[in-house]
């Protein structure tokens, strides 16, 4: 293999979303202020920024108010229907009944946004004052010196065939040198995963855990710009995390989605269904009645909260954002914490080059972040995640007790679990039938699956790799009935029997991935590996 | 030999195209955007020809709004030498895009100017020949397989009986169909690269060129959904229906 | 209102698909003259004066005219228009060479596939591969309009139009026409294909691919496979169908044990007519399919090759 370009730069980051471009801003921002030159990197594996940015999404203003105060005044900043009601909901079959809004969703001042939008304003801003973006790259692999510090990132080979040669269009990856790498991928990124490793940044005892949410965008008569609704209960059973989102945009659009706790235990739960089927309760279908869906997606989101967030720093670099997991899970919000961590970064970076220093493991800057207002809201709502898994109502209600009468302050703090260990084995659980799509209000995985844009260059390696290929038919199909097949919101799990025989034979559409994270999170036996394919490929969102 | 290659920003042709709520045209804002996929043949081939010692210049010309500086710079990056950008507020039809075009070809004087066979937006499929007409020059239409020897260009298009073949002497248009060659990516460091190039920014009226449109939307649909189809009992009922009713077997 | 209409044809006969253009210019004119542009062609005008609806037939002939090179036709097309109010040729590959190239020549905004008249100056076209519909209105004074014929009603019976002879022809020297081949492989190329027969991961293996070779050679017909078909191993890449393989839009697709990913479906859902078998009911394809035949392949695909004996 000959030798790799290398491009250098004072801080790669790692993933164009919230808190990879807040900590670019920053950086750029720090530099004019104290005269210094600090040259920044963004990559992104999606298309363009944006493309695989998906939340709600509620945005609570508080980091951009930090960031670029004059935000309200740029008429091409997104960011313009001010939340005007809040609802929660308990649903049954039939039935909504209005619960107390939790003073942690309250959403006084708070915009409703699509965050691939935002982003993209975000990404605008960065380059304005001279971020380079490259979206389309995927980094890949992390560099090391010699001392073992993370020196960089590198972007992956494009023009890989299935078979592992090199195709006409063949593109060795480049170096990108670093004084400092950003890990902003988002909830489970890849590299995050590989550094959190190598550094030990996680002990065992605080695993990260994880929700999937699965979102649609639609265009309606019945959207009522500024509007808050969430819902739990129906159709989940109470032992079962989880619960809808659905916000009124502006233009007529209503963002609607579901969110499942991975901790899930029956394998025969299919989340994309029980969103599909949530749509048609009498509540929600009204709203969505001859409207259409312009947009689906689907992503994991982190639900760990305090207890789950690891070490942030490392030598050479630092994570940020959903990558470490500060995503406030009672108020569903991590935009504005994802990018307060960024611009933490960025802050105690451009202080270490100012200082001459390389290379370095910025423990202040989680110091700082902890402290910091951050630290303060995720550590109030420590408590409140972790007693769901003892169902529904006793969340509640401990919610209920820790939100109102401890106020968050309880001297204790519950711990969490593996989410893949979590599933039961088939012969434990019931199977679950779903009513099929009607077509109208609920679709097919795969009908669905067009109106996400997703596409990937065909001729090239699955970027889903199994550690052991025998597992998937003698574990997770024998054992737990194939449980992949059901929580991939992409359908690229598939059992399919082989002729003429009785055997059965996992095949990955690779093509279909969404860049979820799902498959990497919940298999049972950590078998499924997610790696980067080439760069671009993935969903197109649009505004997601 | 100077090569001028076109290139359009049209919807990525992987996003599902949807119709405005109030029907004046297809959605574009938000959508993610990219360069026409027959134009990315035409810009590879024109790379080609120049690294086979064809031609020693690529220039890249986009007709549109300030959108089309984004194809440019993807066009410069994937390796061609410098842009033209003919700034309008829409994309002009394309008559008024072909008359743009041979005014810009007339300043440039090209050997070849490189097209797609058509913008996969509003298919047309018109804009190459038009050019052709108006400068006078030959065309060679939907080409997959393009030689160049001694001024002439021996070209293969795919028609309905097979391959045709025909020869056109230089100065032409050649319009190049999917099938010509695989485009290649842009590097990163060619990213880089391709912010230093020359880039010039025209208007219509620098061109003297009237680029008004002849034609008026008045309203555009969503085409009715494919007619939920009938399921057959066995062979003898579906051959019978693709005789009597589809006819689309003898 | 006079409707000028192109003839195509291949020096000897007169494509049927000309019918659907009188059908056309019957509903924006009231007098209908036809143009045959050719070499030796005498007996392609006098089977166009013989189509009901034309009042009179045109004929240039002359030696570079012989394979429509575009250079040498469409100034006679231009110079034709004039005094027309519009120009209509049936959509295709000589439409292609020819149109946009004489609608530049006149100075006017050609319309293409043309799929209903809703006026004169009216009408309605597909745009981004059919996945919108537009209706234009044209501000020239002579429409040139390709018009989808199989959206178009053929005429139907004999008419006795006169045929007047006009010179004209000359070679711009542009542009030769070298040959005409027929493609090398056994079947039709994919994406031009009349008839595609397909297969997807159903089909099992790359023995079980020779029934549909063979259905195919019956038909006439390309063959295409699925993505899966291709991973599996069961043909090389080049049958693909789907978004990052081949895009292909014919008359008939024959879907066998296709399940109906979304690439595959992008890459062939323009096609008029689908044909699905599928062992599996619930297979998305059915959704699609005009026509769906629940069944093993193993058994339907001989009962077919059978039925088209």
């Amino acid at each position: 293999m000959s030798e790799r370009e290398i491009m250098e730069y004072d801080v790669v980051i790692v993933g164009c979303g919230p808190a990879g471009l807040a900590a670019a801003i920053r950086l750029r921002q720090t530099a004019a202020e104290s005269g210094q030159e600090i040259s920044v990197c963004l990559l992104e594996k999606g298309a363009e920024p944006g493309a695989h940015s998906l939340a709600g999404a509620v945005l609570e203003p508080r980091a951009l108010d930090e960031l670029l105060p004059q935000w309200r005044e740029d008429e091409t900043c997104p960011i313009k229907t001010a939340v005007t009601t809040d609802r929660f909901c308990f649903l049954t079959e039939k039935k909504s009944y209005r619960l107390p809004t939790p003073p942690s969703m309250h959403n006084e001042g708070n915009y409703i946004v699509s965050l691939g939008r935002t982003v993209r304003w975000l990404a605008e801003q960065a380059e304005g004052i001279g971020v380079d973006i490259f979206p389309g790259f995927a980094a890949a692999e992390v560099l090391y010196n010699e001392q073992g510090a993370v020196v960089g990132v590198a972007t992956g080979d494009m023009g890989i065939a299935k078979d592992g040669t090199q195709t006409g269009n063949y593109q060795q990856g480049v170096e990108l040198r670093a004084k400092y790498t950003i890990f902003s991928e988002g909830c489970r990124g890849s590299l995050s995963a590989e550094v959190m490793k190598k550094f030990n940044l996680r002990t065992d005892d605080a695993p990260q855990t994880y929700g999937i949410g699965i979102k649609e965008l639609w265009e309606t008569e019945h959207a009522n710009p500024g509007e808050v609704l969430h819902t739990i209960g129906w159709p989940l059973r109470n032992d079962t995390y989880g619960g809808s989102f659905l916000y009124h945009l502006e233009a007529g659009k209503i963002a609607l989605g579901f969110v499942v706790g991975l901790d899930y235990k029956n394998p025969y739960l299919s989340p994309y269904m029980e969103f599909q089927r949530f749509k048609h309760h009498p509540a929600i279908a009204p709203l969505l009645a001859g409207g259409r869906r312009i947009c689906y997606g689907a992503r994991a989101l982190n639900e760990g909260g305090w207890q789950g967030i690891p070490q942030l720093a490392f030598p050479g670099g630092v994570l940020t954002g959903c990558a470490a997991g500060f995503l406030n899970v009672a108020k569903i919000k991590g935009v504005h914490t994802a990018m307060k961590s960024g611009m933490s970064a960025a802050e105690h970076i451009a202080a270490a080059l100012k200082a001459g220093n390389e290379a370095a493991t910025l423990n202040d800057y989680e110091k700082d972040l902890r402290t910091s207002w951050v630290g303060d809201e995720l550590r109030k709502v420590r408590n409140i995640r972790p007693m769901f898994r003892h169902g529904l109502w006793a969340g509640l209600s401990h919610a209920a007790i820790d939100t109102y009468l401890l106020r968050g302050k309880a001297p204790w703090t519950f711990g969490h679990h593996n989410d893949h260990s979590q599933l039961k084995k088939a012969s434990e659980c019931q199977a679950i039938e779903y009513p099929k799509p009607d077509g109208e209000l609920s679709f097919s995985r795969l009908e669905n699956l067009a109106y996400s844009g997703v596409n990937h260059e065909a001729n090239q390696p699955a970027h889903l790799k199994l550690r052991d290929n025998s597992v998937a038919v003698n574990v997770n199909l024998q054992d737990y009935a194939g449980p992949e097949a059901r929580y991939c919101p992409a359908g690229v799990y598939e059992f399919v029997k082989e002729e003429n025989s009785d055997q059965h034979a996992l095949v990955i559409n690779a093509q279909n991935c969404v860049h979820c994270k799902t498959c990497d999170i919940k298999d049972p036996t950590q078998n499924i590996h997610w790696t980067t394919p080439e760069g671009g490929g993935g969903p197109n969102y649009d505004s997601m | 030999m100077k090569i001028l290659v076109t290139v359009k920003r049209v919807i990525d042709p992987y996003i599902k195209v949807r119709v405005r709520a109030d029907q004046s045209a297809v959605e574009t804002d938000g959508v993610k955007m990219a360069m026409n996929p027959f134009c990315e043949n035409a810009l590879e081939e024109a790379l080609r020809w120049r690294e086979a010692g064809i031609a020693n210049e690529v220039v890249v010309l986009s007709v549109g709004n300030d959108s089309c500086v984004e194809t440019l710079r993807t066009a410069l990056a994937i390796g061609a030498d410098r842009a033209i950008h003919v700034k309008a507020a829409n994309t002009p039809q394309p008559l008024a895009t072909a008359k743009i075009i041979t005014a810009v070809a007339k300043r440039e004087d090209p050997g070849v100017i490189w097209m797609g066979k058509q913008g996969i937006d509003g298919d047309y499929n018109q804009t190459g020949q038009m050019t052709a007409a108006l400068l006078g020059w030959g065309q060679g239409l939907f080409l997959s397989s393009a030689k160049f020897a001694d001024g002439v260009v021996t070209g293969e298009s795919e028609v309905d009986s097979g391959i045709r073949v025909i020869q056109v002497k230089t100065p032409c248009v050649l319009t190049a169909d999917l099938r010509l060659n695989e485009a290649r990516y842009a590097t990163l460091p060619n990213i880089m690269k391709a912010k230093k190039k020359p880039f010039e920014t025209l208007t219509p009226e620098e061109l003297s060129v009237d680029a008004s449109d002849r034609l008026t939307t008045l309203i555009v649909n969503t085409p009715p959904p494919r007619a939920g189809g009938v399921r057959v009992a066995d062979v003898a009922e579906l051959v019978s229906k693709l005789r009597e009713e589809a006819k689309v077997i003898a | 209102m006079s409707a000028l209409i192109i003839v195509e044809h291949d020096n000897q006969t007169v494509r049927e698909n000309i019918r659907a253009v009188v059908t056309c210019a019957r509903q924006v004119a009231d007098s209908v003259t036809a143009l045959v542009i050719g070499d030796n062609c005498r007996a392609v005008a006098d089977a166009t004066a013989a189509i009901a609806g034309i009042d009179k037939v045109k004929l240039v002939q002359h030696a570079a005219l012989a394979h429509g090179i575009s250079e040498n036709c469409a100034p006679i097309i231009a110079a034709e228009s004039a005094g027309m109010t519009h120009v209509l040729m049936a959509a295709g590959a000589q439409a292609r060479e020819w149109l946009p190239r004489a609608a530049a020549l006149a100075d006017m905004q050609m319309i293409t596939d043309v799929i209903a008249v809703n006026a004169p100056d009216t009408f309605v076209r597909p745009l981004y591969a059919g996945n919108a519909l537009a209706t234009v209105q044209s501000s020239d004074s002579v429409k040139f309009m390709s018009i989808r014929p199989t959206a178009f009603a053929p005429i139907e019976g004999a008419g006795s139009a006169s045929v007047e002879e006009i010179s004209g022809g000359a070679d711009s020297g542009q542009t030769t026409f070298i040959e005409a081949r027929t493609s090398s492989s056994d079947h039709p190329e994919l994406t031009t294909a009349k008839i595609v027969v397909s297969g997807g991961r159903g089909v099992g293996s790359a023995e079980n691919f020779q029934l549909l070779e063979t259905l195919a050679n019956k038909l006439s017909a390309a063959v295409g496979a699925s993505r899966a078909a291709v991973d599996a191993g069961y043909v090389p890449n080049d049958y693909q169908v789907g978004q990052t393989g081949k895009i292909v839009a014919p008359d008939l697709y024959i879907a066998i044990g296709i399940s109906g990913a979304i690439q595959h479906i992008a890459g062939m859902k323009d096609s008029k007519c689908i044909v699905a078998i599928n062992k599996d009911p619930d297979a998305p394809i059915f959704e699609i399919a005009d026509y769906g035949l629940v069944a093993d392949l193993f058994e339907a695909l001989p009962q077919l090759q059978a039925a088209l004996e």
